[in-house]
């Protein structure tokens, strides 16, 4: 069985199929960032502690510092670049403006992915819901509060 | 962060996972990735190559036997094992694996990666201890079972040696079981926990309190005799900074009496 350093994946982000020779080391967030352009997901710790990497993988919400990019081979990724497909803003990312949803917006593109991932499964979710939706991702503003409210104004709740 | 420079094979089958783990000293099976990517990162773990187990349907899947054991693949990911209507047939098993870290750990972690990482603070190593799993592990020259309470060998080190892989854990038929943990944090990683098993004998695993789970095995699910059972195991538990080891033996009572009244009042 042979054994590689570097690989031609090929992977589909946000309806784009994109053809890359990659290390075996490179993590997917890097392919993202670096080879691809979009870097609209962030790196935070590097650890796998913070979310703000967060992308959807053929429909599962992962973190893409803690998964190789060859591992990505073939994969459907999801990214908050294509959360919109034209300059408006969806009604999650509105949700986050109109209830301040954000501080610095360091978290927010990961925050917005979980949110996505959530409400697809779970279209009204209690605030408990929402916090256990967003357990992985952490706001260092700590503006946590604010980002219930958005997730729950978005899902066409009312929020106080 | 830029990992060290590693070689990587995606087997179909898991023969040709074994080849490769077989012929190179320095491979590592990837499971999930969520601790072994961490590791690489910080240089604790250094692998020549990378065994990606992702293709392996062969280490998939939930099976319940007619017997009413269960049967996981060792790829099984938390997220599939909470969803499984299988294994509701421990109910146990999906709410601890609903207490790991979060949303994108469950979706990608898995429950062999889990064991075979056995950090000491895991989840899984205590629960299936106690609930008297059995760990299969394959190799080019076959294929053996070892009971889980012999499969945790110390900090990061399993019965599952060079050239071999654990594909499946099968877990007996039984419902009393039960789970405390006192954690950093909801969900977090635990400060000392405690899985129980109150099927016929009472059974008590404990986590963080040495390097592979403790077993205790009390005389009965009497909160005294869980408390007399973990005094006896005269722990001898590290100290870190999120509790000394005096603070963690005190713990490791409290978890212990949790677990054992949770398995003990849930219905057979």
């Amino acid at each position: 069985m042979e054994v590689v350093t570097s690989q031609r994946i090929s992977v589909e982000v946000n309806g784009t199929t994109y053809e890359r020779e990659v290390e075996a080391r490179r993590l997917l967030i890097h392919l993202l960032r670096d080879d691809l352009d979009l870097t609209g997901s962030h790196v935070g710790c590097d650890t796998g502690n913070c979310g703000a990497c967060s992308v959807i993988l053929d429909g599962a919400l992962v973190k893409s510092c803690m998964l190789l990019a060859v591992q990505a081979d073939g994969a459907s990724i999801e990214t908050v670049e294509g959360l919109s497909e034209d300059e408006e803003l969806t009604p999650l990312q509105q949700a986050f403006r109109d209830q301040h949803g954000l501080q610095c917006g360091y978290c927010t593109p990961g925050m917005l992915m979980s949110a996505t991932a959530l409400l697809r499964d779970n279209p009204s979710p209690s605030d408990d819901e929402i916090s256990k939706a967003i357990q992985g991702n952490i706001c260092r503003c700590t503006g946590y509060w604010n980002i219930v409210k958005a997730i729950k104004a978005a899902s066409g709740q009312e929020v106080e | 962060m830029l990992l060290s420079e590693v070689g990587y094979a995606r087997p179909e089958t898991l023969e040709q996972a074994l080849e490769v783990l077989a012929e190179n000293s320095g491979a590592r099976a990837l499971a999930g990735g969520q601790t072994l990517i961490n590791v690489m990162k910080s240089r604790a773990a250094s692998p020549d190559v990378l065994v990606d187990l992702g293709g392996l349907a062969e280490l998939r899947g939930i099976e319940l036997g007619s017997d009413g054991t269960l049967e996981l693949g060792a790829m099984t990911t938390y997220t599939e094992l909470i969803g499984s209507a299988e294994a509701r047939a421990r109910p146990i098993l999906g709410e601890v694996c609903a207490q790991i870290a979060d949303v994108q750990v469950r979706n990608r972690g898995t429950i062999g990666g889990n064991v075979c990482s056995s950090d000491p603070t895991n989840h899984l190593p205590p629960l299936l201890v106690a609930v008297g799993a059995t760990f299969t592990i394959a190799s080019r020259d076959g294929e053996r079972t070892v009971p889980a309470e012999e499969f945790f060998l110390g900090v990061y080190m399993t019965a599952a040696g060079q050239g071999e892989l654990l594909t499946k854990i099968a877990i007996p038929p039984g419902r009393k079981d039960g789970f405390a943990t006192v954690p950093v944090g909801v969900d977090g990683t635990c400060i000392v926990n405690a899985a129980a098993s109150v099927n016929g004998e009472v059974r008590v695993a404990l986590g963080c309190v040495g390097a592979t789970p403790e077993v205790v095995r009390p005389a009965s699910a009497d909160e005294d005799a869980v408390r007399e059972a973990v005094r006896a195991a005269d722990l001898d538990p590290p100290g870190d900074v999120h509790a000394s080891a005096e603070y963690r033996k005190h713990l490791a009572e409290i978890v212990a009496a949790r677990a054992v009244e949770q398995a003990a009042g849930r219905k057979s």
